[in-house]
C-alpha cells in the first residue's frame, strides 16, 4: 500500500479512483470519467428517459465532430508549447475555397467530371490550409516569433482575405455528397462522426507512436533541451502547424457540409472553446502534456452538458457559463487536494 | 548625434514612430481628408474604447499575465450601470463609480482564481470570459437597452468649436477619458513604486517573490486595474453607441491584444511601455483610416491589419535575434 500514489489512498475520491485503476492509467482521465458519470446520472434524473433516447444520442453525435476536429487542431499546437488562433479563420477560408469551386463548377458537370470537381475542390481547400500552416510554422519556427502573436496576425489576415474575396457574403447550395458528410448517417452513425474518427485516429498515432509525436511532446516540455539533444525542432514545429492547419480545413469541410454553406465568420465563438476543451481534457496550456483520450472525454462532457441544457430548455449561454465553471473547477482540483493535505 | 541615433535604433518605439510618420506624410499628401482636425477628432473618439482597454491590458501583460475576459467585464459593467441609471436617474460621477466598481469586482475574481488556485492566467480568463458573458446574456436574455438617460446621451463637450462648414468638434467624453486613462497608466507604471514592482514581477516572478514582494496584492491590483479600465471603456462606448448591447463587445479582445503587442509589450512579461501602446494603437487606427481614405474597399482592411501585425512581429523578432548575436560578439 505504501507504494501507491496518494490519489489512490487519500482524499474523498480515492475509492472511485481505485475502481477506475484498471480502465486507464491517466489520473486526469479518471477524474474526467467520474465527472462524466456524475453528469449523466444527474441529468438522467432531471430529464428522465428522453436524455437516453436514440434521438438525443444521435444529435450529440452530430454536434460533437465540428468542435472535436477544431479542438484536435488546437490541441497539437498546445502540446508543442504553442497555440493556433488561426484555426477558425483557416477553416472558413478553406470552406469558402471548396464552396466556391463546388458552386461554380459542379452543377454543370456530370459523371466522372462531377466527382472530379468535388475532389479538386477538397484538394484546393487542403492546399490553402497547407499554405497557411506553412506560413505559421515558418514564422514561428524559423523567425522565432511567439505562436500567439504569429497566429493572431495570420488569423486576422486569413479572415481578411475571406472577407475581401466574398465581401462578407455566404456561399451556399453545395452538391449532395458534400451535404451528406454533414447531415447523413451510415448505419445510424452520423457521417461527420466517422470523419472525426478517421481524423482522430491518425493524430493519436502520430502523437503517441511516431518520432514526430515524441518530439512534439519534448518541444512542449523544453524546446532548448530538445534542440540540444539533436532533434531538428524547427522542422517538427513546422509540421505541427501544417497538420493543425490541415485539421482546420477538414473541420471547415464538416462545418460547410452541416450548414450547406460557407462564410468568412462562421463558428468564431468556437476559438476559445477549443482551448477550453483541450485544457479540460488534460492538455497542459504550457505544453508537453495531453492525450487524445482526455480530449475526447472532455468533448463528450461538454456535449453532454450542452445537450442536456438544451433538453431542459436552458439558454445556450448558460451552457457557456457552466463550461467555464467546469474548467476552473477541474483545473483547481490538484490545488485543492494539496490544500486539504491529499497531495498527488 | 550619431550616438543618439544608435540608441534610438534599438527602441521598438522608434521604428513604430518612423512607420507612422511615413504613413502620415503619405496620407497627408495623397488624400484631402486625412490631415484635418475633424478626422483627428473622429479617430480619437472611435478608438478611445480600444485604447483605454489597451492601457489596462498593457499593465497585465507587463506583470507577466494575460486577461481576455475584459470584454465580458465591460459588457456587464455597461449593462448594470445603464439599468441603474435608467431606474434611478444618477449623474456622471455615480455612473462611472458603479461601472468601475463592477470592473474591480470582476477583476478581483480573476486575480483570486489565478493567484490562489495557481491556474495560468490565460485559462482563467478564457473560463471567466465564458462565465461572465454566458451569465450576462442568460440573465438579460440578450436584450438591448436603447433608451439611455438624456444627460448621458448628450455626452460632454468642452471647448466646443464650430468651424466655417458648421461642423462642431471639441474635447468630448471619449477623448477626455482616453487621455486620463493613459496618463494614470503612465503614472502608475513610471512614477510609483508599485509600477516598478509590476515590471519586476513580470521580469522574474521567482526573484520578485524572494525579494519579499506581496505577489497576491500585486496580482489583485493588476487585474483590478484591468477591470477598472474595462468599466470606464464600457461607459464611453455606450455613450458613443447610444445604446447597450450585451453581445457586441465580446469578440474584440484580440483586437486590443493586437494593439498592445504591436506596441512592443511582450507576452512573457516585464516589457512594455505606454508610449509603445499608444503608437501600436495609432498605427492600427491610421492604417485602417488611411485605407478607407485612399479608396481601398473596407472589406479588405482586415487583411492589411493582419499583414501589418505579421510583418511587425516578424521584424521585431529578427532585430531581437540580431541584437542577441551582436551581444555575443561584444
Amino acid at each position: 500500500m505504501s507504494n501507491e500514489p496518494a490519489y489512490l489512498t487519500k482524499g474523498p475520491d480515492a475509492v472511485l479512483m481505485r475502481l477506475l485503476k484498471g480502465l486507464t492509467h491517466d489520473v486526469t482521465n479518471r477524474r474526467l470519467i467520474i465527472l462524466l458519470v456524475a453528469l449523466v446520472v444527474v441529468f438522467g434524473l432531471l430529464i428522465g428517459e428522453r436524455f437516453f433516447s436514440q434521438a438525443t444520442v444521435q444529435s450529440m453525435a452530430f454536434q460533437l465532430p465540428e468542435l472535436g476536429i477544431l479542438s484536435l487542431a488546437m490541441m497539437i499546437t498546445l502540446v508543442s508549447g504553442g497555440l493556433n488562433l488561426a484555426i477558425i479563420s483557416t477553416a472558413n477560408l478553406c470552406a469558402l475555397t471548396m464552396a466556391y469551386i463546388m458552386t461554380t463548377h459542379v452543377p454543370g458537370a456530370e459523371g466522372f467530371i462531377w466527382v472530379g470537381w468535388q475532389i479538386i475542390a477538397i484538394c484546393a481547400g487542403l492546399a490553402v490550409a497547407a499554405v497557411i500552416g506553412l506560413l505559421n510554422g515558418f514564422v514561428i519556427a524559423y523567425l522565432g516569433v511567439s505562436p500567439i502573436l504569429t497566429t493572431l496576425g495570420t488569423m486576422t489576415m486569413v479572415k481578411g482575405i475571406a472577407i475581401g474575396m466574398t465581401r462578407g457574403n455566404v456561399l451556399s447550395g453545395l452538391p449532395e455528397p458534400i451535404v451528406f458528410i454533414g447531415n447523413g448517417t451510415v448505419y445510424g452513425i452520423p457521417t461527420a462522426m466517422i470523419v472525426f474518427a478517421i481524423v482522430a485516429i491518425p493524430v493519436a498515432i502520430m502523437l503517441g507512436r511516431t518520432p514526430t509525436g515524441a518530439a512534439t511532446y519534448m518541444i512542449g516540455s523544453n524546446e532548448k533541451a530538445t534542440r540540444y539533444s539533436g532533434i531538428d525542432t524547427k522542422r517538427v514545429i513546422l509540421r505541427v502547424y501544417l497538420i493543425s492547419s490541415l485539421l482546420a480545413a477538414i473541420a471547415g469541410l464538416v462545418m460547410m457540409a452541416r450548414f450547406n454553406s460557407a462564410n468568412a465568420s462562421y463558428a468564431e465563438s468556437y476559438l476559445l472553446v477549443t482551448i477550453l476543451a483541450a485544457v479540460l481534457g488534460g492538455v497542459d496550456p504550457m505544453g508537453g502534456f495531453g492525450k487524445i483520450a482526455g480530449l475526447i472525454l472532455s468533448l463528450i462532457i461538454l456535449q453532454v452538458i450542452s445537450s442536456a441544457f438544451n433538453l431542459l430548455n436552458f439558454s445556450q449561454f448558460l451552457t457557456l457559463a457552466i463550461w467555464g465553471t467546469i474548467l476552473v473547477a477541474v483545473m483547481a482540483v490538484p490545488n485543492i487536494r494539496r490544500r486539504l493535505g491529499f497531495a498527488d | 548625434m550619431h550616438d543618439l541615433f544608435q540608441r534610438l535604433k534599438r527602441r521598438h518605439e522608434f521604428w513604430l514612430a518612423s512607420v507612422i510618420a511615413v504613413l502620415v506624410v503619405y496620407l497627408s499628401i495623397a488624400t484631402q481628408g486625412f490631415l484635418t482636425l475633424q478626422n483627428l477628432f473622429d479617430l480619437l473618439t472611435s478608438y478611445a474604447f480600444l485604447g483605454i482597454l489597451a492601457a489596462g491590458l498593457l499593465v497585465v501583460l507587463i506583470s507577466g499575465g494575460i486577461d481576455i475576459s475584459f470584454t465580458a467585464t465591460a459588457s456587464i459593467a455597461q449593462y448594470i450601470t445603464m439599468l441603474l441609471a435608467n431606474k434611478y436617474g444618477l449623474d456622471w460621477f455615480s455612473v462611472f463609480a458603479i461601472a468601475i466598481i463592477v470592473g474591480l469586482v470582476l477583476g478581483a475574481i480573476n486575480a483570486v482564481l489565478i493567484d490562489r488556485l495557481q491556474i495560468s492566467s490565460i485559462i482563467v480568463s478564457i473560463a471567466t470570459l465564458n462565465i461572465f458573458y454566458g451569465l450576462l446574456v442568460f440573465v438579460t436574455g440578450g436584450k438591448y437597452i436603447y433608451s439611455l438617460p438624456s444627460w448621458f446621451g448628450k455626452g460632454i463637450y468642452w471647448f466646443e468649436y464650430v468651424d466655417a462648414e458648421e461642423i462642431s468638434y471639441g474635447l468630448n467624453l471619449q477623448i477626455l477619458a482616453l487621455f486620463v486613462m493613459f496618463t494614470i497608466t503612465w503614472l502608475l507604471l513610471n512614477r510609483t513604486n508599485i509600477g516598478r514592482q509590476i515590471y519586476a514581477l513580470g521580469g522574474n516572478r521567482e526573484a520578485a517573490q524572494r525579494l519579499g514582494f506581496n505577489v497576491f496584492r500585486l496580482n489583485i491590483l493588476v487585474y483590478c486595474y484591468m477591470g477598472l479600465t474595462a468599466g470606464v471603456a464600457s461607459l464611453i462606448q455606450a455613450q458613443l453607441a447610444q445604446s447597450v448591447a450585451p453581445t457586441v463587445l465580446v469578440g474584440k479582445e484580440l483586437d486590443v491584444l493586437a494593439a498592445v503587442v504591436l506596441g512592443g509589450a511582450s507576452l512573457a512579461g516585464g516589457v512594455g511601455t505606454v508610449l509603445g501602446t499608444i503608437l501600436g494603437l495609432a498605427l492600427l487606427a491610421i492604417m485602417q483610416n488611411g485605407l478607407i481614405l485612399i479608396g481601398v474597399s473596407s472589406y479588405w482592411s482586415q487583411f492589411f491589419v493582419g499583414l501589418v501585425i505579421l510583418l511587425s512581429v516578424s521584424a521585431t523578432a529578427l532585430s531581437a535575434r540580431r541584437k542577441r548575436k551582436g551581444n555575443l560578439i561584444e
